[in-house]
């Protein structure tokens, strides 16, 4: 009997195998038949060259987690994304973007396996992932692929060092934890400092070292140097306690706002009043539900991006944003968003269409982005070097009645 | 060599070999063909390691019967002890070949030890004594190499469980563990003919170590423990064999995962990897090898295909959980397949698999 089910099982397996394999090839012939079709078309529409797009539309793909833990990032940059290829494609009349997204559940093996199902899509721009971890996995793909990779969110310098064809549009956690020192060493904000961070996250461990490291050279005394993991972050009472001991006057948060949200409480409660300091992952601490915002008055934090911030760009976005989603955006939101529109700009200075196939379109971007300066939410001039890291400068904002204020 | 005078454990276990090798032909001709989605091709790698891993915890599982938690921190220890010699001699005038075996057996051996080292106490005791110290080994395990920085320069390994720059590293020094990055930067090694071979031995081992005498010792065991001692079986011995046995290919089969992707992260090996390696085992059935083979597979590849159903597919997966798991278990079912194979053995031999298709699927 168990022969019979698992020589069946093994059949079906085998059945189920060989309808992969014949959808795909079919797939890929149709694909193959229409770009030869259309590209009689855009070279004939080429001529134009009226700025707005006219060829087939690029498939751009975005990975990143929409289930499990990390899902608020995910779901950030995803509806973000739909947002600004919705837009753009509204705008130019035509279809510029073909726009498919991912789940990867936070998790390197299943990020792989949704850039690989994307690769079957047609995949030529890849817009993600979202989180560091899965970023490193697919990011070594990509650079074996040499498929143009540009990640809203995945700070670690470890991942745009995998590959010439990796880009990223947040700071890098060392840029982070530099200028947060230098801020606030040359604003003499302190001279006690503590710190908590998450040692399980490689965000948070990524600003803390270069923290530490430049702290020591700006001549800030690292009073108290507390970790915590994610598995024992209910209570950070203790790390509070450490720091008040050691008589820290200000302490630096290089963590997300969740957990930060918890320091202050605590805090609060022991009555220690220091200066709390942050860096982007703190932006969204206002919006948490439940939480007494007053306790994050005098909060100082370093981000690209705040959402009641009143220039137009930011007013527009946000406004489209909570009518479409119902939800403020955060700074993953508006830094997905930037890519998009990043991406877009370089799609049309570079003169790409979706004939090209995506090798091509990673060489044409690579020369784009290295010469180009965007105007973006998350800042004005933005720039990047060969190595795929961005130039923009950190805004600092400071906590006040409720919102944020310009430093 | 006539079929029906081999007895009955060899039949089987050269259709468990058959359906391997009939696998690894198959896609290397799918491949060939140009018929293989990327998307399927790289989850060949993963495939053959979470094989590994089901019929590895089926030995503790099923023939042991021991219940543990923690398989998934005996894949972190070896994954860990083989990419740090892979990553070291990658760069050396090692030859890769070699470097790749000795990852393998480096992974392999490091994670025996600690299974060993786990036993060596909990074996002694009976009951779900050995679920509870997996569990926590699973998590000490994640929890430490999360905390983990280690680096090396000219003058040999240094260790820290703090940060990356209390390592005092010379300027030539690389950091190797870097604290929740884990690895990064590997160089990627594993292929699915890599993974297959693993998966040939350790089935290869495991069938046959259940098969021996020690096998039999260890299923006595796991019948009645009492019977088994009053006959003069040694039981810690042979618990520990069995226990250290699949610690050492849960190993390797973390070796093989590790170096299929570019980075290691301790964070993957936590609790719901050692769960999900359970699911495979108890899908499959308890004691059932070629069950593991199957179900790991499937339960891989799944919600992959899943995909395109979109926020759905987490409650497909579960709801396909639970129809194999009453098809497998269910006493009615189980009656209802015999009585369905029974009229089928009647029927001539080649054409009955037909109609039983829609059953199993």
């Amino acid at each position: 009997m168990k022969k019979l089910v698992s020589s069946v099982l093994a059949a079906s397996m085998v059945l189920s195998l060989a309808a992969c394999g014949s959808s795909a090839s079919s797939a890929a012939e149709s694909t193959a038949a229409s770009s030869e079709a259309s590209s009689t078309a855009a070279t004939a529409e080429a001529g134009e060259g009226s700025g707005t797009y006219t060829g087939t539309p690029i498939k751009i793909g975005g990975i990143g987690p929409i289930t499990g833990g990390a899902a608020v990032y995910g779901q950030a940059v995803k509806n973000a994304e739909e947002l600004a290829v919705k837009e753009i494609n509204a705008a130019n009349g035509s279809d510029v973007f073909e726009w498919k997204f991912e789940d990867d559940e936070h998790d390197a093996e299943k990020s792989v396996n949704a850039y690989n199902t994307l690769k079957d899509w047609g995949l030529q721009i890849l817009a993600g992932p979202v989180t560091t971890t899965p970023s490193l996995a697919v990011a070594a793909e990509t650079a074996n692929d040499n498929m143009f990779m540009m990640t809203p969110s995945a700070s670690a310098v470890d991942v745009i060092n995998t590959g010439d064809n990796v880009f990223q549009i947040c700071f890098t956690d060392p840029n982070q934890g530099v200028a947060s020192a230098d801020y606030i060493a040359d604003n003499q904000l302190a001279t006690k400092v503590g710190i908590i961070y998450d040692s399980s996250d490689a965000y948070s461990r990524g600003i803390h070292d270069k923290f530490q490291a430049e702290a020591a050279e700006k001549g800030l005394e690292i009073v108290a140097d507390e970790a915590f993991t994610a598995d024992n972050k209910s209570d950070l009472s203790t790390q509070v306690a450490k720091c008040q001991e050691a008589g820290a006057d200000l302490v630096f948060l290089p963590i997300y706002y969740q957990e930060a949200s918890q320091i202050l409480i605590v805090a609060n409660k022991t009555g220690y009043t220091p200066t709390f300091f942050g860096c982007d992952g703190m932006d969204g601490i206002l919006a948490i539900e439940g939480f007494d915002t007053s306790l994050a008055e005098g909060l100082m934090l370093l981000t690209p991006f705040a959402a009641d911030a009143q220039d137009e760009k930011t007013q527009a976005f946000v406004t489209a944003y909570v009518d479409a989603y119902g939800d403020t955006p955060n700074q993953f939101a508006a830094d997905a968003y930037d890519v998009i529109y990043a991406i877009y700009e370089a799609v049309l200075a570079g003169n790409i269409n979706g004939d090209m196939d995506a090798s091509e379109i990673c060489e044409v971007l690579k020369t784009q982005f290295t010469s180009m300066s965007f105007d973006g939410l998350t800042g004005e001039g933005m720039t990047w070097d060969a190595s795929g890291a961005v130039s923009k400068s950190p805004k600092a904002v400071v906590i006040k009645d409720g919102a944020y204020a310009a430093m | 060599m006539n079929l029906k005078n081999l007895n009955r454990s060899t039949k089987s276990n050269i259709i468990t070999f058959g359906i391997v090798i009939g696998f690894y032909l198959l896609i290397q001709i799918l491949s060939a063909a140009g018929m293989v989605t990327n998307s399927f091709a790289g989850q060949l790698v993963p495939i053959c390691a979470y094989v590994v891993m089901a019929v590895s915890l089926n030995l503790t599982v099923g023939m042991l019967g021991e219940l543990s938690l923690g398989h998934a921190g005996f894949m972190s220890v070896g994954a860990f002890a083989g990419t740090l010699v892979w990553v070291t001699l990658y760069d050396t005038a090692f030859p890769k070949p070699a470097a790749l075996l000795l990852a393998f057996v480096v992974g392999g051996v490091v994670a025996g030890i600690f299974g060993f080292l786990v036993g060596i106490p909990v074996l002694r005791l009976s009951g779900d004594y050995l679920a509870i110290v997996t569990l926590a080994f699973g998590e000490i395990v994640k929890n430490f190499m999360n905390a983990c920085n280690l680096g090396i320069d000219s003058k040999g390994l240094h260790f820290s469980l703090k940060d990356t720059a209390s390592l005092n590293l010379d300027a030539d020094g690389k950091v190797l563990i870097n604290g929740a990055m884990g690895i990064t930067g590997i160089k990627k090694a594993s292929t699915f003919t890599i993974g297959i071979v693993l998966v040939i031995i350790t089935l290869a081992v495991i069938i046959n170590l259940v098969n021996s005498r020690a096998g039999r010792a260890i299923t006595s065991i796991r019948d009645n423990e009492i019977a088994a001692r009053s006959v003069g079986i040694p039981i810690t011995k042979y618990k520990l064999m069995a226990f250290v046995t699949s610690a050492v290919f849960a190993g390797m089969a973390g070796v093989l995962y590790s170096l299929n992707y570019s980075s290691l992260v301790a964070k993957k090996f936590d609790y719901n990897t050692s769960i999900l390696i359970l699911v495979f085992v108890v899908l499959g059935g308890i004691g059932n090898l070629r069950g593991s083979v199957i179900a790991a597979t499937v339960l891989t590849v799944l919600p992959e295909l899943l995909r395109s159903m979109n926020d759905y597919r987490m409650l497909i997966y579960a709801i396909v959980l639970i129809v194999v798991m009453i098809f497998n278990q269910s006493p009615q079912m189980i009656a209802m397949r015999k009585r369905l194979t029974a009229r089928f053995r009647k029927d001539a031999a080649g054409k009955a698999p037909k109609k039983n298709k829609k059953e199993a699927a």
